[in-house]
């Protein structure tokens, strides 16, 4: 996945001239996950390397966002977004809406997130559901190399913020990826699995454990459709109630903290909207309610794994 | 000097029917008036075209009107009308107008700062002499924004300006009581970038301080910390009296001696031969063409319900 991330930076960057990048170290070692690693040699000038500032990093962004320019803004851990909610809450998402359409906010903030070599509580968070919550925003989590190249796309193509989250975890997924120029929309989910019996709405990290569980559970005869959300903002509710109403019964997952994660917003949207469909309650697998512990065995225990999502679909169906 | 007289006879002006309209019930929302401070304002967006950028503050219309903005689509916005520049939507902390490089009032101090060095990286890379400035106060001088903006700024060596408007408080709190130092302009060697202080209230050396450092920018010197300076005559916003953390005299002194339009008026007509019937014919033409624009903005439409869901993105998505 970081070498398409690479492909897309490099591709629009030479389609556009007024994209940049800025970052922490993002010249350096090209970021801390290589992403944006060789691109300074290709397009000297646009790539910043930044002092430890997330708050400047992103305000400056938006002032240059609102100035003419596509800033992509690497802010190294999602964790560190915190140091600047301002810019992201108060400034990008309702800078538009303030000043009643007068301007287009281009802006991609590139976000590491989730757990990873034992990075413990403070590098290893899953945000997505504060910025869900804040209108605005857009929110994009792909979880293929494939689906990170024609999202990236579009996210450096829109005239909206974009809050890409790139899980850590996945940047070693490896899949095809077209030689040829594509860009996926946002507001399209995917199912990366079909089957009839139940549904697992996932998210990141997720898809691949929901895919490893669909396959556990063929053999005993029960075929798990797997639909990918890519985008939570715009979220797809189309593909994702048609595949409910398919199956009537629905695991949604992802690797955030359970309480009031997208888990639930998803889940709620289905109980209001897709109710008669359902035969059995909507469950949701996602992480304990707790920082991400240090100790690997404890992490382990912290984060939602294959074997729940086995469970719950044995559960619903059973 | 004399366009610097009407402009700050604007503001004042602007500034003095909002704040009559507002205890009169007629506003929304929040007012922070910039009475007392229109030289710092005026003093250097006088230095500025429509293709320099700045941002400002809560207490934003003073900037707003000297770079430019026009009092009926500000007045029309005070008044949530869809002919103000934001549609209604953004009220007074949050005018901008694109046109004139106004990216915008903020209702989060010290907001504006790192927008402004943004603006100012565009043109850098644009390579275009465009500059920004960024008004804030002594307030905002002890946000973290203002600190990593500033070194972000330095190092990069942004066409920008930074203007503390200085006037002694934070909100309620006296800056003896918000910062150890007094002269803000020290913190510029921090990030080694030039700091200069100056009586806010005195236009002409607003003025030529300001040409200094604009100039600075423009030829790719980088930024300049300018401080200015000066003092609120009326409270932190209306429905603050300003006098029950400040002494009613030191009010009245300032009021007396350093009004800075009465200051300009002592100049234009003891020491540039302009008369007083010349200086009142600006402010009668100037007060009448605020009578239109507050008719404008009194006749003009409210939003429409739908009007609450749309400008939020540009793009397909819809709420």
């Amino acid at each position: 996945m970081r070498d398409a991330l690479r492909e897309a930076l490099h591709e629009e960057m030479e389609r556009d001239d007024s994209i940049i990048v800025l970052g922490e170290d993002v010249i350096t070692h090209g970021g801390p996950y290589a992403v944006t690693r060789g691109l300074d040699e290709k397009f000297p000038g646009r790539i910043r390397q930044t002092p430890i500032s997330e708050a400047g990093i992103v305000g400056t962004a938006l002032g240059a966002a609102l100035c003419g320019m596509r800033p992509v803004a690497e802010v190294m851990y999602v964790d560190f977004a915190t140091c600047a909610m301002d810019e992201v809450v108060n400034q990008m998402a309702k800078v538009r809406y303030m000043f009643g359409g007068q301007t287009d906010v281009p802006v991609v903030l590139r976000l590491p997130s989730g757990s990873a070599r034992l990075l413990a509580a403070q590098h290893s968070q899953c945000l997505e559901a504060w910025f869900l919550h804040v209108p605005g925003l857009q929110v994009v989590v792909p979880s293929t190399a494939y689906d990170a190249k024609g999202l990236m796309k579009t996210a450096l193509r829109g005239k909206d913020p974009v809050l890409f989250m790139e899980y850590k975890r996945l940047y070693t997924n490896e899949c095809e990826v077209p030689d040829e120029d594509y860009a996926i929309p946002f507001g399209q989910a995917d199912v990366k699995r079909e089957g009839g019996d139940v549904t697992i709405v996932a998210t990141g990290p997720m898809v691949p454990k929901a895919l490893e569980a669909a396959d556990l559970l063929s053999p005993e005869g029960i075929e798990v459709e797997v639909v990918d959300t890519r985008t939570l903002v715009p979220f797809d509710k189309a593909t994702v109630f048609a595949s409910v109403e398919k199956t009537n019964r629905v695991i949604v997952t992802d690797e955030e903290v359970k309480r009031g994660g997208t888990s639930a917003e998803i889940a709620s949207l289905i109980a209001e909207e897709c109710f008669d469909a359902l035969d059995a309650p909507v469950k949701r697998v996602a992480a304990a309610e707790v920082p991400m512990p240090f100790s690997p065995e404890l992490e382990k225990l912290v984060v939602p794994k294959t074997e729940h999502l086995v469970a719950a679909a044995r559960e619903l169906v059973g | 000097m004399l366009y610097m007289y009407r402009k700050m006879i604007e503001i004042r002006q602007f500034e003095e029917a909002a704040g009559t309209l507002y205890q009169s019930g007629q506003l929304p929302g929040f007012l922070h008036l910039y009475i007392g401070e229109e030289a710092t304002a005026v003093g250097v967006c006088v230095h500025l075209q429509d293709e320099d950028y700045i941002t400002s503050t809560h207490r934003g219309h003073g900037h707003l009107i000297a770079k430019g903005g026009r009092r009926d689509r500000m007045m029309a916005e005070l008044f949530a009308r869809t002919t103000g520049y934001c549609k209604g939507k953004g009220g007074s902390m949050h005018i901008a107008d694109k046109e004139t490089g106004i990216l915008g009032a903020n209702g989060v101090v010290g907001a504006g700062i790192p927008l402004a060095a943004g603006a100012a990286l565009s043109a850098k890379l644009r390579g275009t002499q465009q500059v920004a400035v960024s008004f804030f106060g002594d307030g905002a001088t002890n946000q973290g924004i203002f600190h990593e903006t500033l070194n972000l700024a330095a190092v990069w060596e942004l066409p920008v300006v930074f203007v503390c408007e200085n006037n002694r408080f934070g909100m309620g709190t006296p800056q003896s009581e918000h910062q150890r130092i007094e002269d803000i302009a020290v913190r510029a060697p921090s990030y080694d970038i030039p700091g200069v202080t100056v009586d806010g209230n005195d236009v002409l050396k607003v003025y030529a301080a300001a040409d200094e450092a604009v100039t600075r920018a423009r030829e790719g010197g980088g930024p300049t910390l300018l401080n200015c300076d000066t003092y609120r005559f009326r409270g932190h916003h209306i429905g603050d009296p300003g006098t029950s953390y400040r002494d009613r005299e030191e009010v009245q002194e300032q009021e007396r001696q350093r009004d800075p339009i009465r200051r300009l008026t002592e100049v234009l007509t003891e020491e540039e031969g302009v008369s007083e019937d010349e200086l009142s014919a600006i402010e009668a033409e100037l007060a009448k063409e605020l009578e239109s624009a507050l008719e404008f903005a009194k006749n003009s439409p409210e939003p429409l319900p739908e009007d609450a869901l749309n400008d939020l993105y540009a793009g397909s998505i819809q709420p």
